[in-house]
Order: C-alpha cells, then sequence, then structure tokens
C-alpha cells in the first residue's frame, strides 16, 4: 500500500491517522469538534491497518488488549481454582491412591476436583498453554504498537498543525504579547525551570519531558517474555536438577547429580528448641504447647573425589565444613545443598539372653541395624546366631511369610537362634518391637530387649538451577519497566504564535492533575489565560 | 520494652480516631476539597495522621528491639503493620492531592484493620527456622507496603461509588455498594463481638476429633452456633451447638474460625439493621450528600495513581523478593502454594486493571469497582488464605 504524504511534506505509512511529523489528522479531517484520540499518537498500527488474511487476523486478535486482559482473567481465575483444594504435590507424600485421598477428605466436590484434572492444575496442557499465549499476547501487541509509537515520537515536528493543537485536551489561547522575543525566551524560561526539555522553532514551541517513560511498558514486557522462557528452559536436560537425598550421622555419600565428582558426609544433626523460660518467648511458647523449634541443621564436610577409576575408591579431598540450616544452603559449584528434612532412627538394638524361668542374664549383645553381624559370641559357650533381619517388618500375607518393606530400620524384627550348653541345637526366637514368639513354644532361653540407640537422618535437597540467572535479569528488567511506565509519564507542551493569538496546548499520557498544576503555575507566570480541560467542557455540556 | 511498644500502638489507634474526626470536620468546610490548597481542618487532620503515624512506627521499632527480630512474623504484626502502611500510604497519596474526603475514609479502614489484628495473640513469639532470614523484614514489609497504597486505590474507589451511584432507587448497584458497607460494619462487629466475649471471660470447651485425626479439646471463646463435627460439649449449661461444621473444613480449629464468622456476620447485620433503622435510608444515600462537593474526576485519578503507585512496589515485595526467599528457604523461587498463588492472582489483577485503564470506557465507575475487588482480593489472601485455606504460608 502506498504511504500517505502530509502537506507538511512528511511521508506516512498507509494506516496513519495523525501525521507523525505536525500531527495534522489524516483520516477525519472534517470533524472539527471532538477531542483527537492520542493513543499510539495516531500512528498506523499493523492491527488497525490490515485485515484480510489469515495472518492479518491471528495478529489482530493477539495484538488486541482486550484479548490479552481474558487471557489474564482467566488465568487468574484458573490459578484460584487450583488454590481450593491442596495440589498433588501438597498431599501426604504416603497417600498412594491419590484419587480416594481426595474423595475421602473433600467428599464428591474433592471427586470432581480430580477427575478434571484440578489437582495438578498448574502442570495441566491448558495451564501452559495459557501462560504460552500470554506470551504471544505480549509479544505481539508490544510489536504492534512499539514500533510505530517510537516512529512518531522520533519524527514529531516542533511546529503543529492547527487542528492538532486545538484539539488536544488541555488547550487554550491568549492575547499575543507585543514584545515577541522577549516572551518566548521566558516561556523557554519558565518550561525549563519545570525541568522540560525545549525545543523552539520559528514562533513555535515544544516541551516536553519523561518520554522515556513510554518505553516502560515494552521494556517490562521484555522483561517477562525472557522470564517466561527462562523458566521454559528448565525442561533442557542438564538445565535444572533437584534431588533428594537422605543421609544418616556419619555416613558419606555421593551427591545425587554431581556426577560422582562430591560427596558429603553428614557429621551430626542439631535440633535445638527455644528455652521455654526464655523471658520474651515464654507467654507464647506456654500458648503453642511448650515446645518452639529454633535451629535444625546439618553438620556436613563436602569433599571433591580425585581422579576415578574404574572399580577403585575414590580419592576424596576436603573441601570445606558446612552446617547447613534452613534458610543457609551449602553451596559449592552451582550446587545449592538444602535442609528440608529430618528423622530419628533406630540405628541399635541391645539385648539380652536370659534363662526364661529365673530371668537370669546369660550375656547381653548389640545389634547394629544397618550392618547386623551374623553371630554374637557371649562367652561361655554361648552364643546367639541372626537368622534372619526384617528391617521394616510386616507379614506378608500371600506369601504367608515374614518380609520387609522397605530397607530402613523404622520396624526391625529377627530370628535369632539361641545357643548355650544346655541347648547345643539351638532354639528358635522371633523378635520384634513388642512381639516375642517362639518356633516351639517350649523355649528354655529367651532374648529380652534392653535398649535402643537412634541415628538422626537429615532429608536433603541437591538443586542446581542455570535458568536462575536468566530469570533474575527478566525479573529485574520488568521491574525496571514497570516502574518506568508508572512513576514518571510523558507530557508535552505546544505554544503557537497565531496571527494575534498565543495558541498552548498539552497532553500526558498520564496524570492530568499534575500537567494541570504545572499548566496552571507557568500561565499565572507568564500572564497567560487558564488552559482549559477541554475533555471537562465537554462533559458538562 | 513490650509495654511502651504496645502503649504506643495503643496511642496511635487514638491519635488516628482523633485524626478521622477532624477530617470529617474538614469536609464540612465549603472552602476545601478544591483539591487546591488546604484547609486549616485538613492541615490538622493530616498533621495529625502523621503524628499517629510517627507513634505507630514507634511501636514497630519497640517491638522490633523487644523480640529481636521484625515484628511482622505472625498475623497481629502483619495485620497491624498492613494497617500502618496503608497510612503511609494515605500520608503519601494525600501530600499529592489534598483532599480531606481521603482521610474520612482511609483514616477508619485503617483503624479497623488494626482493630481487626488486636485480635489475633498478641505475645511476642520466637521465629521458626523457616522465618529466621533478612529476607523476613524485606519481604514482609515490602509486600505489606504495596498493599497498603493499593488500599488507598480502594478507599478512593469506595468514595467515587457512594458520591456517583444514583440513590434515588434501588438497583443493583446500590445493593452491591451497601454489601461493601455491609462487610465493613461485619468487620467492627467482630471485633465488637471478640471484646465483649473477652470481658465476659466466656468459654465453652468441646472435646473433637482434630485435622490430626485426634483427640483434642476446643475452646471457643463466643457461644457456638457451629459446633465441631462430631464434638461433644464438655461445658454444661452452655449456649449451642445449633448445628455441626462440615467434616470437610481443614486447617488448625477451623469449626471455632467457621463459628467466628458467623458471629462476625451475624453481628455486622445487627449494626447494619440498627443503621438503616436510625437512618431510615440506605448507608450509601446517607453518606452520599456529604461527598456532594467532590470532585469525582480527581477521586477516579487518585485511585488510578495509588495502583499505579502501589502495584510495582506490591510486585517488588509479594513477588519479586518473595521468589529469593523463597528460592532459598524452599529450594524453589515458586512452589505454588496458596499464599504464593494468591499474591499472583493480585498481581494479576492488578495488571488487568492497568490494561483496562488504557481505554476510556473504564475510567470512573467500571474503574472504582475494579479497586474494590482488587482490596477484596488483598483481604482474601490476607484473611481466608492464612485461616482457611492450609499451606506453607500458614504461620498463625
Amino acid at each position: 500500500m502506498e504511504k500517505i504524504k502530509c502537506e507538511c511534506g512528511h511521508l506516512n505509512p498507509y494506516g496513519t491517522i495523525l501525521c507523525e511529523s505536525c500531527g495534522k489528522p489524516i483520516q477525519d479531517e472534517t470533524n472539527d469538534e471532538k477531542l483527537l484520540n492520542m493513543r499510539y499518537e495516531g500512528t498506523a498500527r499493523r492491527s488497525q491497518t490490515y485485515n484480510t488474511n489469515f495472518i492479518d487476523k491471528t495478529w489482530n486478535f493477539f495484538s488486541s488488549v482486550k484479548v490479552g486482559v481474558w487471557l489474564i482473567v482467566i488465568t487468574l481465575i484458573a490459578s484460584a481454582i487450583g488454590t481450593i483444594f491442596p495440589q498433588k504435590m501438597y498431599i501426604p507424600k504416603t497417600v498412594t491412591n491419590v484419587a480416594a485421598y481426595y474423595e475421602d477428605e473433600y467428599g464428591v466436590l474433592g471427586e470432581i476436583y480430580y477427575l478434571l484434572g484440578f489437582h495438578e492444575l498448574y502442570s495441566s496442557w491448558w495451564f501452559v498453554l495459557l501462560l504460552g499465549l500470554i506470551g504471544v499476547s505480549i509479544t505481539v501487541a508490544s510489536i504492534d504498537r512499539g514500533i510505530p509509537l517510537y516512529r512518531s515520537l522520533k519524527n514529531q515536528r516542533v511546529s503543529k498543525h492547527d487542528n492538532f493543537l486545538k484539539r488536544q485536551r488541555m488547550f487554550g489561547t491568549s492575547k499575543r504579547p507585543e514584545d515577541e522575543e522577549q516572551f518566548m525566551d521566558e516561556v523557554v524560561f519558565r518550561l525549563k525551570e519545570k525541568r522540560y526539555h525545549v525545543r523552539r522553532e520559528n514562533g513555535n514551541i515544544l516541551a516536553e519531558k519523561g518520554r522515556f517513560s513510554r518505553w516502560g511498558p515494552y521494556v517490562n514486557h521484555v522483561g517477562l517474555i525472557i522470564f517466561l522462557l527462562g523458566t521454559m528452559l528448565r525442561i533442557v536436560p542438564g538445565m535444572y536438577i533437584d534431588e533428594d537425598i537422605w543421609v544418616r550421622e556419619g555416613e558419606t555419600v555421593a551427591i545425587k547429580g554431581t556426577d560422582h565428582q562430591y560427596y558429603l558426609k553428614h557429621e551430626k544433626f542439631v535440633v535445638e528448641t527455644y528455652d521455654p523460660e526464655e523471658e520474651r518467648y515464654a507467654e507464647a511458647i506456654k500458648r503453642v504447647g511448650g515446645s518452639v523449634i529454633k535451629n535444625y541443621q546439618s553438620d556436613v564436610t563436602l569433599y571433591k573425589a580425585g581422579e576415578k577409576l574404574p572399580g577403585a575408591k575414590p580419592d576424596l579431598t576436603k573441601v570445606k565444613e558446612y552446617p547447613i540450616q534452613v534458610n543457609r544452603p551449602l553451596q559449592f559449584d552451582g550446587f545449592s545443598v538444602y535442609q528440608v528434612d529430618y528423622r530419628q532412627e533406630m540405628s541399635e538394638m541391645s539385648f539380652q539372653l536370659q534363662n526364661k524361668e529365673t530371668e537370669k542374664p546369660v550375656g547381653e549383645f548389640t545389634v547394629d541395624l544397618q550392618n547386623p553381624k551374623d553371630k554374637y559370641d557371649l562367652g561361655n559357650g554361648n552364643k546367639v546366631i541372626l537368622k534372619d533381619y526384617y528391617p521394616d517388618f510386616y507379614f506378608n500375607k500371600e506369601q504367608g511369610e515374614p518380609a520387609t518393606k522397605t530397607p530402613n530400620p523404622n520396624n526391625p524384627a529377627f530370628i535369632f537362634n539361641m545357643i548355650t550348653p544346655e541347648t547345643p541345637e539351638g532354639e528358635i526366637a522371633f523378635i520384634g518391637i513388642r512381639q516375642n514368639l517362639e518356633a516351639s513354644g517350649d523355649n528354655q532361653y529367651k532374648i529380652a530387649f534392653n535398649g535402643v540407640e537412634t541415628d538422626f537422618i537429615t532429608g536433603l535437597t541437591v538443586n542446581r538451577d542455570y535458568t536462575l540467572p536468566i530469570i533474575f535479569i527478566g525479573g529485574i528488567i520488568f521491574m525496571i519497566g514497570v516502574v518506568q511506565g508508572l512513576y514518571w509519564n510523558h507530557r508535552r507542551i505546544w505554544l503557537k504564535l497565531k496571527d494575534d493569538e498565543v495558541w498552548v496546548a498539552a497532553h500526558t499520557n498520564k496524570n492530568w492533575h499534575g500537567i494541570k498544576r504545572e499548566l496552571s503555575d507557568v500561565t499565572s507566570k507568564l500572564q497567560l489565560n487558564q488552559i482549559i480541560d477541554q475533555h471537562d467542557q465537554e462533559r458538562k455540556r | 520494652m513490650a509495654e511502651i511498644s504496645s502503649s504506643l500502638l495503643y496511642a496511635a489507634f487514638i491519635i488516628y480516631f482523633i485524626a478521622t474526626a477532624v477530617f470529617a470536620v474538614a469536609l464540612t468546610d465549603k472552602k476545601a476539597d478544591k483539591g487546591e490548597s488546604m484547609s486549616k481542618w485538613g492541615r490538622w487532620g493530616y498533621i495529625l495522621s502523621i503524628v499517629g503515624f510517627l507513634s505507630q512506627l514507634g511501636y514497630f521499632i519497640t517491638r522490633w528491639i523487644a523480640s529481636g527480630h521484625a515484628p511482622v512474623s505472625n498475623l497481629f504484626e502483619f495485620t497491624t503493620f498492613f494497617g500502618m502502611m496503608m497510612v503511609l500510604g494515605f500520608i503519601v497519596i494525600y501530600a499529592i492531592y489534598r483532599l480531606n474526603v481521603l482521610g474520612v475514609f482511609a483514616m477508619p479502614i485503617a483503624l479497623l484493620i488494626i482493630a481487626y489484628a488486636s485480635m489475633f495473640p498478641r505475645e511476642i513469639e520466637p521465629l521458626i527456622p523457616a522465618l529466621q532470614s533478612n529476607w523476613l523484614k524485606i519481604h514482609v514489609t515490602t509486600a505489606a507496603l504495596g498493599e497498603g497504597i493499593l488500599a488507598i486505590s480502594f478507599v478512593a474507589g469506595l468514595i467515587y461509588l457512594i458520591a456517583t451511584i444514583d440513590q434515588s432507587k434501588g438497583s443493583k448497584k446500590t445493593g452491591w455498594l451497601e454489601f461493601v458497607l455491609y462487610t465493613l460494619l461485619s468487620t467492627l462487629g467482630f471485633i465488637l463481638v471478640s471484646i465483649s466475649f473477652g470481658l465476659m471471660d466466656y468459654q465453652t470447651t468441646f472435646e473433637w476429633v482434630n485435622e490430626n485425626d485426634t483427640k483434642a479439646e476446643l475452646v471457643y471463646e463466643m457461644p457456638a452456633i457451629a459446633g465441631p463435627h462430631e464434638g461433644k460439649m464438655l461445658t454444661e449449661g452452655n449456649f449451642g451447638p445449633i448445628f455441626e461444621a462440615p467434616a470437610w473444613m481443614e486447617g488448625v480449629d477451623a469449626p471455632k474460625k467457621l463459628n467466628t464468622f458467623i458471629w462476625s456476620l451475624l453481628s455486622g447485620l445487627i449494626l447494619y439493621g440498627l443503621l438503616r433503622l436510625f437512618l431510615r435510608q440506605r448507608l450509601g444515600a446517607s453518606l452520599k450528600p456529604m461527598l456532594k462537593n467532590i470532585n469525582t474526576e480527581l477521586v477516579d485519578e487518585i485511585s488510578y495513581r495509588a495502583v499505579a503507585i502501589g502495584f510495582p512496589v506490591f510486585t517488588l515485595g509479594a513477588l519479586v523478593f518473595a521468589m529469593i526467599w523463597a528460592q532459598e528457604a524452599w529450594t524453589r523461587f515458586w512452589g505454588w502454594d496458596p499464599k504464593e498463588v494468591w499474591a499472583l492472582i493480585t498481581f494479576l489483577f492488578y495488571a488487568a486493571y492497568l490494561h483496562l485503564r488504557l481505554t476510556r470506557d473504564w475510567h470512573g465507575e467500571r474503574s472504582a469497582w475494579l479497586c474494590v475487588l482488587g482490596f477484596v482480593i488483598i483481604m482474601f489472601n490476607l484473611i481466608a488464605v492464612n485461616l482457611v485455606i492450609a499451606g506453607l504460608h500458614s504461620y498463625a
């Protein structure tokens, strides 16, 4: 399509409403009454100009603010629905039947919630699609408006068309002063006093400030897009590692995700509670039941593995010692290790071999629950043989025999063979927590429980996220853009000597109250008539 | 120190109260509220607001010293601080526009929030490990400041609606406006009922099975309208319960909170009824003549300006700082925890508002309704998400 040549000589792109240079209305010249629509400076926006083929229509759809707002509102409502019942990631980890959980806990509503997939709403395809559409909308809308706006603000002339000035919201006329030169100098002085950038061109003035604020929305949109791209990059392999590890006190493990490069030794776990006697907190501690946790801490040593030889034990060099606390992760080489959980676990169980009738002890022994021995020699020909060990005991009904759920000593049970000089053949006993069974029922000896030692086991999360810097930069750019666009505003004042009058017009993209105050101050100092808000007048009429 | 602290808060409360009255007098002054110069009364109202703010700031600092951490760690402290930030928001916006009517509405609403805060346990609490971070002071205070400024947009929106809605006959609009005023009265009702039963030392004890499936006792400080699910009343001769709370209500002490909520609504209804009886017309209609001289265009601009100033502060505090802290404490910057989601909803809501303001259709009344709705979302996030929806942020 051909360009439009304005009477001022400027070549405008097809679809322009107000000449980019002098502001003369190109399309509705006849309509003298109405105020000009100054949005995007009356530039030719692609979405307002073409609407024939599929691409145009798609472009126009996404460039619409209305569509953008709808996308935001739908996302907002969907997000809210996701908080009615807990998301799947927040229900207890022990739950195996998720569907039943929602039904049991929340009734019919919970069942519907689960069936519609709201329990994993934020990772559902349609929610992610929604975010993607917002991204597209932001991009298209910004390009559609930003580029023409830039053109127009760059090309604007100091002298504007009469029609443009008259039809600004703020407009006023005064008598032309006698000493023009002095008057114009004073105008420039007064406007500079208000920190306007003033341009002067034979009898015309354009004073402008805060133009950079016009780019705020585009800057923040760019920031948002970088942010969204950053979050999407997480699905690229290697960009994001998130692993849970459990480490017992005294244990050394390879840190998951580091490819056996780093090892961690858990030296000691600390749980501290506040002193209930501490005066300032006493009352509150009493109210919540006498105990408030002060600190969770895993004292660890970080090791780096040397040259790796296949089959050989890694050669570990100490890197550093560090107490990992909540809010204070251990950091190294792009990785962070967080304190997230802990458990107390039985580590050792002590027993006594007794004569069943007299309860007289024959000897004592201790079983290390992680590495139990096969045989415990109690001296004088007494010994106990560990025939079977079930760290996490349960009775498997299908197989009809004892079994273990996990390799963790949560509910240890043992089958011992007790051998004494009196019973050289041995007697079988089944020992579990609060269980003591005999195979034959006529044993002479028994094993009595004699105490337990516990160890802490700490739950750590290893995290490495290469997308964080991108997300962070996106966030900063976004914030800069938002502040730029909302804390400043673009104000322009035009002055023109026309026949025997002085015309003053003004426009701002926001905060009309501010520009009115500035104008009334300037006009009273220059002894000009008040500039009138033609919008107010129109409304009153 | 803790005593000085609570005296200062009390003083602030009274000063705010007087400031409200002074602004109300300023409103009757005919010369005022053209938005240009301050009237004598208006100036005094403003000075009092600042003095009250300083007194509350004194409360904040002394409590910080007494507790050893920023006093924004539980619902009492946070809500009090939110009220204080609302006053600060008012002080800033008043400095720009000098509109007395803003004080007449902003100060009592801030008062209501601070009084509401005082109904939560007020002792100084020790910090649990998750809260032991410098980000506590940075994230929470910035978020509250943002919300406080955004609350001013609600105040201006409410003024706009009262001033412009046609009260000559009842309509959907007058109905909703009455509803907004009624919710404010319910908050007042909650405070009055809490204080009254508190003075009477009223208590009813129930035995019930709590959210952790363990047998426990639940002590009601208000007569039980809604009792615990399958609960047994242990106190003899006390009122109620009329019905039982549904079993699916989760959260700590959910039935008790439901009961309190019902009491708030009922007392609000009584207050509203009494006022209607006394005024013999809608509350909106009674307030409207007070606002006949105001420049509604200016009020509309103030509500927009408050969003324009508050939105970036809120985003920084409630999303950016929150994400940085979450990354440090919870291993991820975003986890779709209910509080996080509601902060995002607030953000999206005001983002939508700012986009809608690009068109002239949405200036004025529609925009005022949006500001009211925005405040509802903020209060929902403050109250309901903490008390009803269980999540990582449910500290109180």
